[in-house]
């Protein structure tokens, strides 16, 4: 099989969020990045897996300036093949699947996968734009993935449980938790990592549809209001009075 | 014209597809254009989304449609109606075609939007950093897709019309998905639409012990759910799991019972407008992401919490 597994970078789960004055962008200092964890625990893993079974390779994507290398390293030592960057400061979401699409549309793979959404921009955007440039069917928040042939089966999550169906191969899937179980690099894998082949690559032209306003930090959260457990009426007359939801 | 496509489920339609229409009305206000209901449910009322400022309604009585189909339609309704906004709610559904439909229609698209301002151009506000900030966003021409994230907009039923019925009747290439198998958890509010909702963690120590977090659940309507932990030590359904890896959610109460407050379960958590938290270690992280906390043993106050519930409902009714 001939996998694509585009990865991103976030800031880590406990950074703490500030931006600069003109709150256009994420003050970095202090901040340590990682691999958008969607992508490395269930995306790249699922990926290899499929490529244990069934042989062929995993490539892995990422869409970032160089500074980004020491996350596609990384996959590279979780085990994907060989990597490409195109080398861009994306702009928008649009952008980013442009890229993706561009290098992708010629070199037929069977699946391209990537997480759910980034922890950082929480949008979810990119997978779907992907499959429409791609003009291929979309596998969302996928929790299960089986292939047979040219048949893939896919779990998804859906509000209040779940949905499984079969569609032809090749597919784009975005990945969530279940699809598979993360892997830790191993010191093998981490030297193997320096050796296999990344290619970087310029970016094509791509048209910016949506313009980032502003960041806005959240107002402080008020402290915490304590309630005695002995004095479980105050409690329900918050439900009431100030909840409202009795 | 702004287009919001409404999801019909047992023969209802979603909260959240009245939510993403009552953000289209405010924009077709604002803009002075017209706003139209899609759906491919006969079951959708002119009435409902009428009284939500629908002017017209336009049905296409296909059943469920798959991935491909109803985005084969949207896209071609786009074209019929010069529809400029594309709305729909930020739901499974919505999160699947979203960036389809923006592809093939060349549109930017905003995700998960759950406020706007009526500047020019128009902004668009999402929850950004896992729930840590807002980012505000625009379109760089006067049209795109936008998908309305569930609990963010209230429902505005002030309008007092009925939409007009149109009949659709494309022709939809596909299906390309088959074998096509629901499983959902029947009678229950999904987690992402519900107001309230009732959350276990790992303080509970047993799953037995789910007993007197289900009777809280039922007290208040809510949905219940879990920390990962518990889901992953299998003592709850692994669609009951918030946080950063399961279920992000934004309820008007998040009521979160034995759980420390881990960032990453916290991330999935902190949209949430009030959050209650009842744990016996005035230490746990949660209580500085809380509004109100009782420091007691779980076991103790729920039970207590439980009864004071249920007396406070018979005298109030």
């Amino acid at each position: 099989m001939k996998i694509l597994v585009c990865i991103s970078k976030t800031p880590d789960t406990t950074s703490k969020i500030a931006f600069d004055s003109d709150n256009m962008h994420l003050k970095e200092e202090g901040v340590s990045f990682i691999m958008n964890p969607y992508d490395e625990w269930y995306a790249l893993v699922r990926g290899i897996e499929l490529r244990e079974k069934f042989g062929g390779t995993v490539s892995v994507m990422h869409v970032g300036e160089a500074s980004s290398e020491v996350i596609v390293r990384k996959a590279l030592a979780i085990g994907a093949d060989q990597a490409i960057r195109i080398d861009s400061k994306p702009k928008d979401s649009n952008d980013v699947a442009t890229q993706i699409a561009h290098y992708a549309q010629n070199q037929s793979f069977d699946i391209v996968f990537l997480g759910k959404e980034t922890i950082d921009h929480n949008g979810s955007e990119v997978g779907a734009l992907l499959a429409g440039m791609l003009a291929i069917p979309f596998i969302s928040y996928c929790t299960k993935l089986d292939v047979e042939g040219n048949e893939l089966s896919a779990t998804c999550e859906i509000e209040g449980g779940e949905v499984s169906f079969k569609t032809q191969l090749p597919a784009v899937v975005s990945a969530a938790k279940g699809l598979a179980e993360q892997r830790i690099p191993n010191m093998k894998g981490i030297m193997d990592a320096k050796k296999k082949p990344l290619e970087v690559i310029s970016p094509v032209s791509a048209t910016q549809k949506v313009k980032l306003v502003r960041f806005e930090a959240l107002p402080p959260k008020t402290a915490v209001k304590l309630i005695a457990p002995d004095d479980i009426d105050s409690l329900v007359k918050i439900l009431h009075e100030e909840v409202k939801v009795i | 014209m702004i287009a919001t496509y409404i999801e019909v489920i047992d023969g209802k339609i979603k909260k959240s597809s009245l939510e993403a229409l009552s953000l289209a009305k405010d924009i077709a206000t604002a803009k002075g254009i017209k706003c139209l209901a899609l759906s491919t449910s006969k079951s959708a009322s002119a009435e409902v989304v009428g009284s939500c400022g629908a002017d017209e309604l336009i049905v296409q009585d296909s059943g469920e449609l798959d991935q491909s189909q109803l985005i084969d339609w949207l896209c071609k309704l786009y074209s019929a109606y010069q529809i400029s906004y594309i709305v729909l709610a930020n739901s499974s559904i919505g999160k699947a075609i979203g960036g389809q439909i923006a592809a093939k229609l060349q549109l930017g698209i905003i995700s998960g939007v759950n406020g706007w301002a009526a500047a020019s151009p128009m902004q668009f506000r999402r929850s950004v950093f896992s729930g840590k900030a807002n980012a505000w966003y625009s379109f760089m021409e006067d049209k795109g897709v936008i998908s309305v994230m569930p609990n963010s907009i209230p429902v505005n039923k002030s309008y007092s019309k009925v939409a007009e019925i149109s009949e659709s009747s494309v022709n939809l290439s596909g299906p390309v998905f088959n074998s096509v198998n629901k499983e959902l958890v029947k009678g229950k509010t999904p987690l992402t639409e519900a107001e309230v909702v009732v959350s276990g963690g790992r303080g509970l120590k047993d799953p037995s012990n789910w007993g007197m977090i289900e009777e809280l659940a039922d007290l208040l309507n809510a949905a219940t759910a879990c920390s990962r932990p518990v889901a992953d030590s299998g003592w709850r359904p692994h669609h009951e799991h918030v946080g950063q890896t399961g279920i992000a959610i934004r309820p008007n109460l998040y009521i979160a019972i034995g759980i420390s407050g881990a960032i990453q379960h916290l991330a999935g958590v902190n949209n949430s407008r009030k959050i209650i938290v009842i744990n016996k270690d005035p230490e746990a992280p949660f209580f500085k992401a809380a509004d109100y906390g009782v420091v007691g043993d779980l076991f103790e106050v729920v039970p207590k919490l439980n009864e004071a519930i249920s007396k406070f409902k018979v005298e109030h009714h």
